[in-house]
């Protein structure tokens, strides 16, 4: 019933999607070089930093020469709020949105009429790789306002011809009746809001693989390939991942085709580079790193190189889709969760997928480091689930020292696993704090 | 003839066996026996209550992991060697005991044991064949029942 990926029409819009390497890699460069020449001219901050360096934008004469170019961090625009990185005259801004800044001020972005375009035209080729398209009934459930998600996804959607119903998020039952009623066909939102929505489609009756929905278009956070079985599997739809954040556009800076094996970036509009965290430079081929983004087309907010915290790789083989855009792997974690103990980083997602080997799904659990007599120790305190737990103690020792194990293997570090009660790990908001970091403090 | 135990996981630390206790004494649960298996980290308890369905309801609520386990009572002579010869029945068989316990009471001439076998159906039958009295639920709890 499903056609397979090269059945699929091509959307016209789309063309881009294709281009041959070469060809694309001019276009990249004569992008790059108007895009810093832009910056350098009309932003302070790029031109202090710029000629710190000692470079200047006619020293742009390659894509290579791009790592020339000073990185932009998420602290700078907060330095820098509200309108001090913008390369437009207010009198040529059309819209401003903002991201909850979790810590002090938010942080702005500004965008032209032509940046609404480059936005959308990303947007849309994000529904097509989706394989949605005109008679498509798309339910928008990403929220619309200072977020970029609902109006991202909006314009996307429009401009493919399809139909939208601008429901934004919240108010689960009228977006179940709007989904069975209107016969919607796709849902944009966040992967944990189509989950509860499951879960309350259930409790009302509803049945969603008996519904026309067919396409889950989910984003705005890090998700796994095992909760997209669990989602596909309950729902019967396809879940697509799809990658963006306002520094860059919003939504729209990647997107899954469907194939479902990696992010095409719309590497015509946003150029991305794989660097080590900890040292500032590329990475080899195809190695994990940090990815940093420069904005090729954007006018009254270019970002040069700016570092979204979000590791990954670029994948260097084609794919089976045949677009030529380039690849990254799913985003799982980023360089802010990562720690250092005993000289090895780690990141709580590695921990994760060692517990969920063990254990089949993933309990909650807690990292504690502690320092003692000048050594630093990890341990891993993990909830009893009704599944892994027994009334006999050799059984609940056995599985304390394999999921111990499965630790240490996976990270090369010597960890202690501390089987623990049931809701004994604190939880705030539904999130439980996996770090515990007290070695600062003794 | 099997009876259901219930068992939850504790953390080795303070408190932590008095809040069940509590929360089933608050509820008039009556505890006929207990085992607490302890670790340097963790203690397994082990429960045998009559109303056992309300116990685990209850310890369920309050969110604890509860495992019920068939586990078997067998009477046993009071008197030396009367566990051994027991325990003889299961000489070169494949039934395995798990572990066992006792009730805390004195019963005349015979004491009840509690057996965590692995496979509790084989092993009542080996003991019934051997003329071993295998007592069931209701037996248990009517027994026990203080005069």
């Amino acid at each position: 019933m499903t056609k397979t990926c090269q059945e699929w029409e091509i959307n016209p819009a789309s063309a881009t999607d294709y281009l041959p390497p070469v060809q694309m890699q001019t276009l990249q460069l004569a992008r790059l070089r108007a895009t810093v020449t832009r910056a350098y001219d009309y932003v302070g901050l790029y031109r202090r930093r710029m000629d710190e360096m000692g470079v200047s934008p006619e020293d742009i004469r390659t894509l290579a020469d791009i790592t020339r170019l000073p990185f932009t961090m998420k602290v700078d625009l907060r330095d820098t709020y509200p309108f001090g990185l913008f390369a437009s005259p207010l009198q040529e801004v059309v819209r401003l949105h903002a991201s909850s800044g979790t810590t002090g001020k938010p942080i702005v972005v500004a965008y032209t009429q032509e940046d609404l375009g480059v936005w959308t035209d990303a947007m849309l080729r994000t529904m097509a790789s989706c394989g949605l398209g005109r008679g498509d009934i798309i339910q928008n459930a990403y929220g619309y306002g200072l977020f970029t998600g609902g109006l991202g996804a909006h314009y996307g959607a429009e401009a493919l011809g399809a139909t939208v119903i601008p429901i934004s998020g919240g108010n689960t039952d009228r977006q179940i009746m709007v989904m069975k009623d209107f016969k919607v066909t796709a849902i944009c939102c966040t992967p944990t809001y189509f989950l509860h929505l499951l879960d309350r489609a259930a409790d009302m009756g509803v049945d969603i693989r008996e519904l026309p929905l067919r396409v889950g278009v989910f984003g705005a956070e890090p998700w796994s390939d095992s909760m997209r079985r669990r989602i596909e599997g309950a729902s019967g739809i396809k879940a697509y991942d799809i990658y963006g954040l306002s520094e860059i556009t919003g939504p729209g800076v990647g997107s899954e085709c469907c194939c479902q094996a990696g992010l095409h970036i719309f590497e015509d509009h946003f150029y991305p580079e794989i660097i080590d965290p900890t040292t500032g430079t590329p990475v080899a081929d195809g190695e994990e790193g940090e990815l940093v983004i420069t904005t090729l087309s954007k006018k009254a907010m270019p970002m040069l190189r700016y570092r979204t915290r979000d590791i990954t790789s670029l994948m260097r083989e084609g794919c089976a889709c045949g677009r030529t855009l380039r690849r990254i792997k799913r985003i799982c974690r980023r360089s802010d969760d990562m720690f250092i103990i005993r000289g090895v980083n780690v990141f709580p997602s590695q921990v994760e997928t060692a517990l969920l080997a063990v254990e089949g799904t993933l309990p909650h659990y807690q990292i504690v480091l502690t320092r003692e007599g000048g050594l630093d120790r990890m341990e891993v305190q993990v909830e009893v689930t009704p599944a892994v737990s027994s009334d006999k103690v050799g059984a609940m020792e056995k599985l304390q020292s394999k999921l111990a194990q499965a630790i240490n293997q996976t990270l090369g570090v010597r960890v202690d696993v501390r089987l623990v009660a049931p809701q004994s790990i604190k939880r705030s908001e539904g999130k439980a704090q996996r770090l515990i970091d007290r070695r600062n403090m003794q | 003839m099997k009876i259901h135990q219930l068992s939850i996981f504790l953390e080795n630390k303070p408190s932590q066996l008095t809040q069940p206790c509590r929360l089933l004494a608050e509820a008039g649960v009556d505890i006929r026996t207990l085992t607490l298996a302890d670790t340097e980290r963790f203690g397994i308890l082990r429960l045998i209550i009559s109303d056992w369905e309300k116990a685990a309801g209850l310890l369920e609520q309050a969110g604890y992991v509860v495992n019920v386990t068939e586990v078997v009572a067998v009477e046993v002579p009071d008197r030396p060697g009367g566990l051994a010869d027991l325990l003889n029945v299961f000489e070169d068989t494949d039934t395995n005991i798990e572990y066992m316990y006792a009730f805390t009471f004195g019963h005349g001439e015979t004491a009840v044991l509690i057996f965590r076998f692995d496979n509790p159906d084989a092993a009542i039958t080996r003991l019934q064949a051997a003329g071993i009295n295998v007592v069931g639920s209701s037996e248990v709890y009517q027994r026990i029942q203080p005069a």
